[in-house]
């Protein structure tokens, strides 16, 4: 295992940050750590990170624990943080250069590597720009680099795109994969589903300070009741005998969100739910305008496994 | 390698750092150099003339070892500004992360701010010099006097850095830059303590800038307003004990500030 927490506690003055926090990540992973804001994925990666000590439990990365071996932990790690922290006044270059002789390599070595990763980031043209002149994405594979210059064993991106542009985002997502390629194991937290969609092996979703669900993107969506019906209407007066008549079909609590004019229910029998419930909808003479089989979304399993599902959330369907 | 060479290799790469600043970004430090040359100008030339200087000296030479205290002085802000920043764009925490030695952040902000010190007193004694300011004592007491002023900035560095870790946030780098005025005219700098209501002046007198401005206008052999107290009498030796009490302060403060960033 790369990276181990067991029942990590942290408090901030009478706020409890992280509360018996659990997650492994295997290596060679790529472990979404997923929550909303405030949930406590900062506070876990600051702790694995070596930057905060923990108030209780204990961690293991890259084999060795965090409070009783942290330089050994520093040396096998990188950390890209929710800023590009890297030095706006000196060149992607020269910040490379530092951060290699900070890593105590030696000066040729250091700039060897610098020239190594601007070209494997894509900064080769503009390593000798200042960073300040960088747009939001390069700052960010400039950030990434640097955390490379070592080659770490675990990668931890907090929030690795927050406040990028969706063309930068791309950029980094293209960056990690190509890390990922290389047999880095990486500890993503991210607010963005689609995010932990795109680059997670495995995603764990936080709550609370609490892992609260784990499993791969699709043992999750399996997890919140399989399938869906999702229904669209053409009157929304007709969405609770809709609803209703649904409920009647699906054996199951249907969700009504009703800006949409959309139903949406978990389904057992995909077919014969899409036939039933469209003749009794015809039946009763409600005017239907879509009518879609689907997964369920990580949207909802994030609505679903976190206390920031409210509203018209969907619920647990009792489905194993 | 032992630890010792690393702290000191480390902390000399956090310092090149800044050197690198002054080649790619010179602005900062030029402004860093006018104001002071233009506060001489402005006090040596149209206020000086309406400033009596006790035992009746040139108000030049009375006020440029004055100068030289609160360029000083003014040395704390850079020094907030630096650690909030980096503080503030996650750079100190990537710094903390890395297996190098974890007192090079503070190492490497002394060097860059004590050469910077060196660099901006070199440029004000050669502005005393063009607007007739001399020093009369040998040698060896000019550098004594020298070495006062980087004493002292040695001291403010840990204000700086003790202000610039726990406070944050470029508000309160502006608020001690207002600061700085009133602790600066409520000492010695400009005019003499006894020229003051009898309590102000007493503060003035016991202002730890006081200590050292006393100290090398004596080291220098410039006009001083002579006062008659203790404190007065024993600039020297105070100009010794301020900073060292200061530096024992804040020393250990930004040592706890620095540790409190993991809790």
């Amino acid at each position: 295992m790369s990276v181990v927490a067991e029942g990590l506690h942290k408090c901030y003055r009478d706020k409890s940050a992280l509360d018996g926090f659990d997650l492994t990540v295997a290596e060679g992973r790529v472990c979404g750590l997923l929550g909303p804001n405030g949930a406590g994925k900062t506070t876990a990666v600051r702790i694995l990170a070596t930057l905060l000590r923990p108030d209780g439990g204990r961690a293991e990365v890259a084999g060795f624990d965090v409070t009783r071996h942290p330089a050994e932990v520093r040396r096998r790690i990188g950390l890209v943080g929710q800023h590009a922290a890297v030095d706006e006044v000196l060149s992607g270059r020269q910040n490379l250069v530092m951060f290699g002789r900070l890593y105590h390599l030696s000066s040729a070595r250091a700039r060897a590597r610098a020239d190594e990763l601007l070209t494997q980031f894509g900064l080769a043209d503009t390593g000798d720009k200042a960073v300040k002149q960088y747009s939001g994405g390069m700052r960010r594979r400039l950030d990434l680099a640097a955390s490379m210059i070592l080659a770490p064993k675990v990668l931890f991106l907090d929030e690795p795109t927050t406040g990028l542009d969706p063309r930068a985002r791309n950029e980094v997502w293209a960056a990690t994969r190509a890390l990922v390629a290389d047999g880095t194991t990486v500890l993503l937290t991210t607010q963005y589903l689609d995010e932990a969609d795109q680059l997670a092996d495995d995603i764990s979703v936080i709550d609370n300070g609490q892992v609260v669900g784990n499993g791969t993107p699709d043992q999750l969506k399996t997890k919140i009741g399989g399938d869906r019906i999702d229904l669209v209407l053409h009157d929304a007066d007709d969405l609770a005998a809709a609803a209703a008549t649904v409920s009647r079909v699906t054996g199951a609590d249907t969700d009504i969100d009703r800006d949409d004019r959309r139903l949406s229910a978990p389904v057992r029998n995909r077919v014969a739910a899409l036939v039933e419930a469209s003749r009794a909808l015809d039946d009763a003479g409600i005017a239907v305008e879509d009518i879609v089989l689907r997964r369920p979304t990580l949207d909802e399993v994030f609505l679903t496994l976190t206390s920031a599902g409210t509203g018209h959330g969907p619920r647990e369907t009792g489905r194993e | 390698m032992t630890s010792l060479y690393w702290a000191v290799a480390d902390g000399w790469t956090i310092t090149r750092r800044d050197l690198t600043h002054w080649v790619r970004q010179p602005t900062p430090i030029i402004l860093g150099l006018l104001f002071p040359i233009m506060l001489v100008l402005m006090f040596g030339f149209l206020f000086g003339g309406a400033i009596a200087v006790p035992g009746g000296g040139d108000y030049r030479e009375f006020l440029l070892p004055g100068m030289f205290v609160m360029t000083v002085a003014f040395g704390v802000e850079g020094t907030m500004i630096a650690v909030t920043t980096d503080a503030a764009r996650g750079v100190t925490d990537r710094f903390r992360s890395m297996p190098m030695a974890q007192s090079a952040v503070v190492v490497g902000r002394n060097g860059a701010d004590m050469l910077d010190s060196v660099l901006v007193l070199a440029a004000m004694i050669g502005c005393g010099l063009a607007v007739g300011w001399r020093w009369h004592g040998g040698p060896g007491a000019t550098l004594a006097a020298v070495g006062l002023l980087l004493l002292l900035r040695f001291a403010l560095l840990w204000v700086g850095i003790y202000l610039g870790l726990v406070v944050g946030g470029p508000e309160t780098v502006a608020a001690v830059q207002i600061l700085v005025w009133p602790i600066g005219f409520l000492s010695n700098v400009f005019v003499a303590p006894e020229t003051m209501p009898a309590w102000l002046g007493t503060v003035a007198a016991w202002n730890p800038l006081s200590a050292t401005v006393s100290a090398t206008r004596e080291l220098f052999g410039n006009p001083g307003w002579g006062g008659q107290s203790w404190i007065a009498q024993h600039a020297t030796v105070m100009a010794v004990l301020w900073p060292l009490a200061i530096i024992a302060v804040f020393f250990p403060l930004s040592v706890r500030a620095f540790r409190r960033m993991s809790r």
